[in-house]
């Protein structure tokens, strides 16, 4: 059976990696902004998985844990600075949240 | 190359024809009465009530943070029970020391209330 | 065996340290002194141990080789033990003086010292890097907690403004940060630092990948040090977090995104090796360091300029600092990096020193913050405004304090290797910065308060006082105290 080559997979990754950007760069809603940073995250453990099997090297899969356990904790905080926020300002939008800007 | 890909383009070709006929076949085959209790919001046996994009008790966001932050741990774990036989020891101490880790982060939660639901 | 355990015995003490806090918290929920003690021994000792590794460092033959342990994933560098040191120095002055002010403005939670705790923790990881993994685990560690740092008044909407803002693009600057990482193990097959050197002398490296993934640990880590063009979140975190903390955030946290710098650059282009891509690469990637060193430095002062608010002003210039420190990673020979060690060390101490300075007298929200409100300081406090001259001028750059000699090493290190246009701007942006550092001390020595005098304690944090400025002095007048030691380490 034939391979995909490798170059694909970045190409995917380098595409999801820019929606991700673009998503964060022009959403307002703090949630939807934090999700793009996780399609981010994950379009890099796509770049990682496939070098790691790229190389036949373990340690690139290894990260991917990694990224994945920080991910969870960013989630968790990012959240929990949502939710402070929402309490106060009754809005998740970051255009509403601008009280230091002068 | 491209060949490769055939089973796959058969697989998808066949899986949505399978769905689109059923769900034609339903359509012409199937007897229609509409009742008040069909036309009414799914939401497992319950008698649904209010409004579907109420607010959720912050209760339910801080729950899911827990499993989120507790549910990674098995990323961990995976890679190390599916090679404990030849792994042998000391990883398994550091195994320990993991959960050790994580118990003190549970210990915290549990005895500042994270756990507790009312 | 033993020595291993001795010298890594400042990464157990810290990590025991964190995590006790953190357990032991909700046990003392009524005192909250334990946990502030704990967390204070916890430092102390993490520097003592740090300090005697670095001893027996300087006692080897070659104390500019890093050796690693764990499987090539921690080194023992003495750069290494360095910034252990400063890192624990920054956490005992943050929490010396943060009881007194937070049990003010809102009520003394031990979270805060456990926090404080593990973020240092992450910086000593950080600094201990022998592989991108570990370097990108402490890099999260501490940013982790510096995000919930920021929002800590949780009942101040500027305090979870500036979280909000901090966490939203420090996570989107993770993204490329770890983007860069991936595309480095995708040019060389390896996360260890000292096989990603040894891969790129013997250029058995894909240079396209290389250079993709250098310029995004570039964007990621310059995200990091709030260096242009990636510098807009720092003034909007600094003045919504607490002010203790906002000093926290701006010293320690630039002094750590330096020190990955430092790490990267140094495996990267440590051994310059045959291939002529690396070596044009080198040159450009310095020559686009330069250009951001500049550029940040000159457009930090000049907004600082125009400043009302006493925090955005230190924050403005604080990015202006930024500038300066990179100017030692642009010259990247012996004198550039320990250069950057030498003033990493001073502005952690005049800068914490001097949001010290502003939290004493920060009155519930948002009071006492103008730099008009400074008027006629030096008439109620003579004590504080003194103290506050002293960390101005060394702000400034004013011999014969520390700051002087941080910037003495970075710009002479700079001419040295032929950037002198470099340091050309770098002096020319010192002399902007001197209009509203001296201009600040004016204010408090030669014009009348047309305001109620402000009220200022102290506390704990007179001892935090006394050591930055002990430290800004003694590090002005004797700097080969400190440079003799910075030097043996490249």
């Amino acid at each position: 059976m034939n391979e995909i080559p490798q170059g694909y997979y970045l190409l995917l990754a380098g595409v999801l990696f820019t929606i991700g950007t673009i998503g964060v760069l022009t959403r307002r809603n703090a949630i939807i902004i934090f999700m793009s940073i996780e399609l981010m995250l994950n379009s890099v453990n796509l770049t990682l998985v496939a070098f790691s099997s790229f190389f036949g090297d373990s340690s690139g899969q290894i990260f991917v844990f990694f990224v994945m356990a920080i991910a969870a904790a960013e989630a968790a905080v990012g959240l929990a600075i949502v939710l402070a926020l929402f309490r106060l300002k009754k809005t998740i939008y970051v255009d509403e949240a601008n009280i230091l800007k002068y | 190359m491209l060949e490769a890909y055939f089973p796959l383009i058969i697989m998808v070709v066949f899986g949505f024809a399978v769905a689109f006929i059923f769900m034609l076949l339903s359509q012409w085959l199937g007897a229609r009465r509409g009742t008040k209790e069909k036309q009414t919001v799914y939401e497992s046996g319950m008698v649904p009530y209010g409004n579907a994009r109420e607010r959720f008790s912050v209760k339910f966001y801080l729950v899911a943070v827990s499993f989120i932050v507790f549910d990674i741990e098995v990323v961990f774990l995976y890679p190390w029970a599916i090679q404990f036989k030849e792994l042998g020891i000391v990883p398994f101490i550091a195994v320990l020391i993991f959960i050790a880790i994580l118990f003190i982060g549970y210990f915290y939660e549990y005895k500042k209330g994270g756990l507790k639901w009312d | 065996m033993a020595n291993e355990t001795i010298l890594m015995l400042p990464l157990y003490l810290i990590g025991f340290f964190s995590l006790a806090a953190v357990g032991l918290d909700p046990l003392f929920s009524k005192n909250k002194k334990v946990i502030y003690y704990l967390s204070l021994i916890g430092l102390l000792e993490a520097a003592i141990s740090a300090g005697y590794a670095l001893y027996l460092h300087t006692l080897t033959p070659a104390p500019n080789i890093e050796i690693s342990y764990a499987k090539n994933m921690v080194s023992t560098g003495g750069m290494a033990y360095f910034f252990d040191i400063l890192f624990c120095l920054s956490g005992i002055l943050i929490l010396l003086s943060s009881p007194r002010y937070f049990t003010r403005e809102y009520k003394e939670l031990s979270e805060f010292y456990s926090l404080i705790l593990l973020s240092v923790s992450g910086m000593m990881i950080m600094a201990h890097s022998a592989n991108l993994l570990v370097l990108f685990i402490g890099i999260e560690i501490m940013s982790l907690s510096f995000y919930i740092l920021a929002g800590f008044i949780r009942i101040r909407i500027m305090s979870v403004e500036a979280a909000l803002k901090y966490f939203l693009l420090g996570a989107f600057s993770t993204g490329f940060l770890v983007y860069g990482i991936a595309m480095i193990y995708g040019a060389t097959g390896t996360l260890t630092l000292s096989v990603i050197q040894l891969s790129i002398q013997t250029n058995t490296i894909n240079s396209l990948y290389l250079t993709i993934g250098i310029g995004l640990i570039i964007i990621g880590l310059s995200f990091k040090a709030a260096i242009f063009p990636f510098h807009q979140w720092a003034p909007d975190v600094y003045h919504g977090s607490p002010t203790v903390i906002a000093g926290f955030l701006s010293a320690a946290g630039k002094a750590a995104a330096m020190m990955a710098f430092i790490i990267i650059a140094r495996a990267i282009f440590g051994g310059l090796s045959q291939n002529n891509f690396v070596k044009d690469l080198y040159v450009d990637v310095r020559l686009v360091l330069a250009v951001l060193s500049a550029a940040t430095m000159l457009i930090g002062n000049i907004t600082a300029l125009v400043q009302k608010n006493i925090k955005r002003m230190l924050a403005y210039s604080s990015v202006a600092h930024a500038g300066y420190l990179l100017m030692g990673v642009v010259a990247a020979n012996e004198r550039g990096w320990s250069g950057i060690l030498f003033y990493s060390t001073a502005y952690i101490l005049m800068q914490i020193g001097a949001f010290i300075v502003i939290s004493l007298s920060e009155r519930n929200d948002e009071q006492n913050l103008k730099i008009s409100e400074y008027r006629g300081f030096s008439k109620a406090h003579p004590y504080l405004a003194a103290i506050m001259s002293i960390f101005m001028f060394s702000l400034a750059g004013l011999p014969p304090f520390a700051g002087f000699f941080g910037k003495y090493y970075l710009f002479t290190a700079a001419v040295e290797t032929g950037y002198v246009w470099l340091t050309i701007v770098a002096v020319i942006s010192s002399l902007i910065s001197m209009y509203f550092y001296i201009g600040l001390i004016i204010k408090m020595y030669f014009e009348d308060p047309d305001t109620q005098p402000m009220v200022a304690e102290s506390g704990h944090a007179v001892l935090a006082l006394t050591l930055s400025t002990a430290g800004v002095m003694i590090f002005g007048i004797f700097p080969s105290l400190l440079m003799d030691i910075a030097k043996i380490f490249f």
